[in-house]
């Protein structure tokens, strides 16, 4: 396969590509860590379901959305812009159209997971989809419940049942509280599935009374909520940006910003104390940001927010984050600091968000100099093995809690 | 002493062209033949460890800016090439190693030497 270089008269000629010989580094990583010694979770994998899209509409059972689906499959994929792979410098976006995987009855998706997660020493994955993380921005909102569905079905049926090293999450179709709470309550409850996923692009609040019941829900199966952020360069604010570096930092935080101080100021935390509410892919650095600035306006406005009764920084303190994409500075006393606000040691889950461009080796927190050999541990897996109730018996055999 | 590795013939190095060769069991050094000039490094980015070397080389990019300061566009200049990480596309000046989002990181560099037809590099 020849991958386009500078020079368009010369293109890099590759004959083979596996996920296994890409990461023989990070496999030395490994090693020389002794990451096989203790659990690692990663909090947010993912795999590309578009490219499995035929196997998920045939569970589409609208006959009409089923047939424009096969005719047109761009109709289940939101425009968000963007080209992740930086003109094809990250090669393995191009190359894994020619990576082979065995026929043996186990996913293509579950075998290339196996690849990487051995190479870097991660045990468990939770599993996101791709370019579902823009359905909530299409229009037809019958559109998104639908896939939502069709997706579940496909994701429990055919992806989860192959390893019980994959966890996945129920796909909440959020455009419709009522198809939200349905599908929480089909599939909430089905064998590999971890949590509940909200995807962030998308213009709904989510204090709306619509959504109560299925909070409650939630609620009663003590199951995380997860905000899985993302972009969307076509949104109004964002397109007046130019280069997609500058859609991608500020897109994958707003998104969760937003839902952030709603379901603060809405004292949601209140009303459901014991969810656990999980925020995903904006990084750390949003968080102390986020959270002086609600302190120093709550102090002068706390009439405005009567069901609060602690500051919001403290209520963001109790919430989880997961780590990718962690910002590295190179003073890491900014991360130290960042890593303080929000508890690490109990709050923050380690995440890859392998294939993407810009996935996190579980090296970035064990090699964090500031952390000790139980807080690199709690990080990179016990806390996610507490708040998902994960059974780690299969690989660990003698694993207790730190 | 430095250790003395043979990485082939210089013949079979086309301009632009590279090769990696092992260095000990658990480490490599991809080396390069640019502008008629041999480069070495180590195949190992300073940002997450990644097979820096595996990746693209590709030309610098630059921005067009007109003498009025308004923006024309952007242009590959190829008299300054970069080596790209494949796993995150950190980029690395092929004169010297360095990281060129910020200088202060680099790829480890190796001296090579051509001797008559072979080519070694010195680890």
């Amino acid at each position: 396969m020849e991958l386009p270089t500078s020079d368009r008269y010369q293109a890099m000629s590759v004959d083979s590509f596996d996920t296994t010989t890409l990461l023989t580094n990070a496999a030395r990583q490994r090693d020389a860590r002794k990451l096989n010694e203790f659990p690692i979770f990663d909090a947010d994998a993912h795999h590309y379901e578009s490219e499995s899209i035929s196997e998920i509409i045939k569970y589409i059972d609208d006959d009409v959305l089923n047939h424009l689906a096969r005719a047109n499959p761009g109709i289940l994929s939101a425009g968000r812009g963007g080209y992740q792979p930086v003109g094809g410098r990250i090669t393995r976006y191009p190359l894994r159209k020619i990576e082979e995987t065995p026929s043996d009855g186990t996913h293509r998706d579950v075998h290339l997971s196996r690849r990487w997660m051995d190479a870097m020493g991660i045990d468990y994955i939770s599993l996101f989809p791709t370019g579902m993380l823009g359905i909530g921005l299409i229009p037809q909102v019958e559109v998104e419940v639908q896939y939502a569905r069709a997706y579940m079905r496909w994701l429990t049926e055919e992806i989860l049942p192959c390893d019980p090293r994959v966890k996945g999450y129920v796909f909440l179709p959020f455009n419709s509280p009522e198809a939200a709470y349905e599908i929480a309550t089909e599939f909430g409850d089905k064998e590999g599935i971890i949590g509940f996923l909200v995807t962030s692009p998308r213009y709904k609040p989510v204090h709306d009374n619509a959504y109560m019941k299925t909070y409650s829900y939630i609620e009663e199966t003590g199951k995380p909520l997860v905000f899985h952020s993302g972009l969307n360069w076509n949104d109004p604010l964002m397109s007046v940006t130019n280069r997609f570096i500058a859609a991608h930092a500020l897109g994958f935080t707003l998104y969760n910003v937003i839902h952030m101080c709603n379901w603060i100021c809405n004292a949601l935390n209140e009303r459901f104390p014991k969810i656990p509410v999980v925020w995903t892919e904006s990084g750390l650095a949003w968080v102390p940001w986020l959270a002086q600035r609600l302190d120093n306006d709550y102090k002068m406005r706390s009439s405005e927010i009567p069901g609060l009764k602690k500051l919001p920084s403290e209520y963001m303190g109790d919430m989880f984050y997961t780590s990718q994409p962690m910002e590295m500075p190179n003073d890491l006393s900014f991360l130290e600091s960042t890593f303080k606000m929000i508890n690490a040691e109990t709050q923050l889950l380690y995440a890859s968000d392998y294939p993407h461009w810009d996935a996190d080796m579980p090296s970035t927190i064990y090699d964090l100099p500031f952390l000790d050999e139980k807080a690199k541990r709690n990080i990179l897996g016990g806390n996610a093995i507490k708040i998902f109730d994960l059974d780690v018996s299969d690989r660990y055999p003698n694993y207790k809690a730190a | 002493m430095a250790k003395e590795i043979l990485v082939g013939k210089a013949s079979d190095f086309k301009e632009g062209g590279k090769k990696i060769v092992p260095n000990g069991k658990t480490s490599e050094i991809g080396v390069y033949l640019v502008h008629g000039n041999w480069y070495a490094y180590a195949n190992l980015c300073p940002h997450q460890g990644g097979p820096a070397c595996e990746g693209l080389l590709m030309a610098k990019v630059e921005e067009v800016i007109a003498e009025d300061k308004t923006y024309q566009g952007m242009r590959f200049n190829h008299d300054e090439m970069h080596i790209v990480c494949p796993w995150h596309g950190w980029e690395f000046d092929i004169a010297d190693g360095q990281a060129v989002a910020d200088r202060k990181w680099s790829l480890r560099k190796f001296e090579v030497e051509v001797r008559g037809e072979d080519v070694y590099v010195l680890a």
